[in-house]
């Protein structure tokens, strides 16, 4: 088959799929981030069933499949798990290489909560440290209301 | 379970960019060697399973395009959207369902065709987390950095894996990427997102892969040599990764656990000659094989330094070249069930593995290792 293409150019038809989406929050997700906006405070879900809470916060349980869930606000403190500092700049990244991404277990929770760290070196960065939220100053009710974690200080 | 059987086998060779062929071409090229190989024509196939990603494909119902290629016109045909050994799994559920004597299963894809970062980005949840802007590569790199920590395996064993499966690749004719590397060169090439170097991960490929899979009826029809299926299983782990223990693989160990007792093995580091593992980067060749019982929690690294998982090692993983060798997103488990074919039926040449009578092949979907399926496959019915 591929002799049939010796000696010939092979073409390239350049396109690019470019779909607007807008995604409804739903009310789990809007409560989380007007409490995140309005009054800089983090807050997971409940689950009595499986005496956990989740961050980011779940309508239902992902785990028992349970509604019963009920709002815990905790502290923006927590302890870095996982850890990586992305040195090539990959075409997803929002910010400038090398970018430090963390699981953070938030103190109380059970869950890892994907974010930034910044105000640390790469070098410094360890699983078990205690890193803290910084608040953005002008917040929109997304992700980035959280500007990134640091070091707790 | 009802007998069925691996019948028929295609791959086309894996390559960067295969620039000569569209998507539908590999696909027609894997479809009429598994044929070949089985000694059987189209008609002979009575429904087709393709599998695909949209995203991928860059195309909506992306299964609709490739269903021609695939013989699967005037056919039942279905689809599945993830790793290949999915689409076989569906495959394989097709034929013990009765309808059906053989099925087809194709999947295939062209990574050289578009953006890795962005497609994988856009597997993360938009609300909480996409907009930070991880990918594939830093989402298994957070997950390195915790299996890392946990069990003390070192970033000298992750770069031996590479070796290991990059010389493999050598050897291996559909392989992309064979290299002679030392551990050094693994570890100076470019930190991608630590602790993984650029030659910690496999590459963004292009391939197709096909099987054919018969009911026990049907598998003694043709010329083809069967290989039968043992067992077969799937387990999900939580679509938010963070909610998961990112150093364990849960759903794998159970996925493994139910094929092992399908198969009737009960000591799987004994009875289990090799395996065809998703290496999509080094850490989880290491990982996944404690994940299935085949190494002890944290002592696959020095199983691998020893030599145990080598061409001539107690238990030959990633013969092939694995994923490091060539990854064909998508179609790489289907290449695992393929290769693993291969050896038991004797035809793996320069990497022929000596003992090969029951063999694992292994499939991931999702991030960082979310689902599983692992299938055992056997030379005795
Ligand atoms: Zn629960």
């Amino acid at each position: 088959m591929s002799n049939v293409f010796k000696g010939v150019e092979p073409l390239v038809v350049k396109s690019k799929i470019s779909v607007p989406y807008h995604w409804w929050a739903g009310e789990t997700a809007s409560a989380f981030f007007i409490k995140l906006r309005d009054e800089q405070k983090i807050s997971g879900t409940w689950c009595a069933a499986c005496k956990k809470l989740f961050l980011p916060p779940r309508k239902t349980c992902p785990l028992c499949f349970s509604a019963q869930i009920e709002w815990k606000t905790v502290q923006p403190v927590g302890t870095v798990t996982a850890f990586t500092v992305v040195r090539r700049q990959l075409a997803a990244m929002p910010r400038k290489a090398p970018v430090i991404y963390a699981m953070i277990k938030i103190d109380g929770t059970e869950t890892g909560l994907l974010h930034i760290l910044d105000e640390v070196k790469p070098g410094d960065v360890k699983i078990g440290m205690r890193v803290e939220a910084k608040f953005a100053e002008v917040r929109k009710a997304t992700i980035f209301d959280i500007e990134y974690f640091r070091p707790a200080r | 379970m009802d007998k069925a059987a691996i019948i028929g086998i295609g791959m086309t060779k894996i390559e960067a960019r295969r620039d000569d062929w569209t998507f539908a071409d590999m696909a027609f090229e894997a479809t009429r060697k598994a044929l070949e190989d089985a000694g059987m024509t189209i008609g002979d196939i009575d429904n087709v399973i393709t599998t695909s990603n949209d995203f991928w494909d860059g195309r909506t119902i992306s299964c609709m395009a490739v269903g021609d290629a695939s013989g699967a016109s005037d056919k039942n045909v279905s689809c599945v959207e993830g790793d290949g050994t999915f689409g076989a799994l569906y495959g394989l559920a097709r034929t013990l369902s009765g309808s059906y004597g053989t099925t087809l299963v194709t999947a295939h894809s062209k990574g050289s065709q578009s953006v890795s970062s962005l497609i994988t980005n856009a597997a993360f949840d938009p609300i909480y987390n996409r907009a930070l802007g991880l990918d594939m590569i830093g989402a298994c790199a957070l997950q390195a950095s915790a299996y890392m920590h946990r069990t003390g395996t070192t970033a000298r064993q992750l770069a031996q894996v590479s070796v290991k499966n990059h010389g493999n690749a050598l050897k291996n004719p559909v392989a992309q990427l064979g290299m002679k590397l030392s551990v050094d060169d693994v570890l100076k090439s470019e930190m991608i997102a630590d602790p993984l170097h650029k030659l910690d991960c496999s590459p963004v490929s292009d391939g197709c892969c096909a099987i054919i899979i018969a009911n026990e009826d049907r598998a003694k029809k043709y010329k083809g040599k069967p290989v039968w299926i043992k067992g077969v299983s799937m387990c999900a782990d939580a679509y938010f990764f963070g909610d998961r223990d990112l150093s364990t693989a849960a759903s794998l160990s159970k996925a493994a656990k139910q094929a092992f007792a399908q198969a009737g093995i009960n000591d799987p580091s004994s009875q289990i000659d090799f395996a065809e593992l998703y290496d999509a980067f080094s850490y989880q060749e290491l990982m996944w094989l404690e994940g299935m019982g085949l190494a002890g929690d944290g002592a696959a690294g020095k199983m691998l330094e020893e030599g145990a998982f080598d061409i001539g090692g107690k238990l030959p993983v990633n013969a092939s070249g694995g994923l490091l060798g060539g990854h064909a997103v998508i179609a790489a488990g289907l290449y695992r069930i393929a290769e693993v074919v291969r050896q038991i039926r004797g035809e793996a040449g320069a990497y022929q593995v000596k003992k090969a009578r029951t063999g694992l092949a292994h499939g991931v979907n999702g991030l960082a290792g979310q689902s599983h399926c692992v299938w055992i496959l056997g030379k005795d019915k």
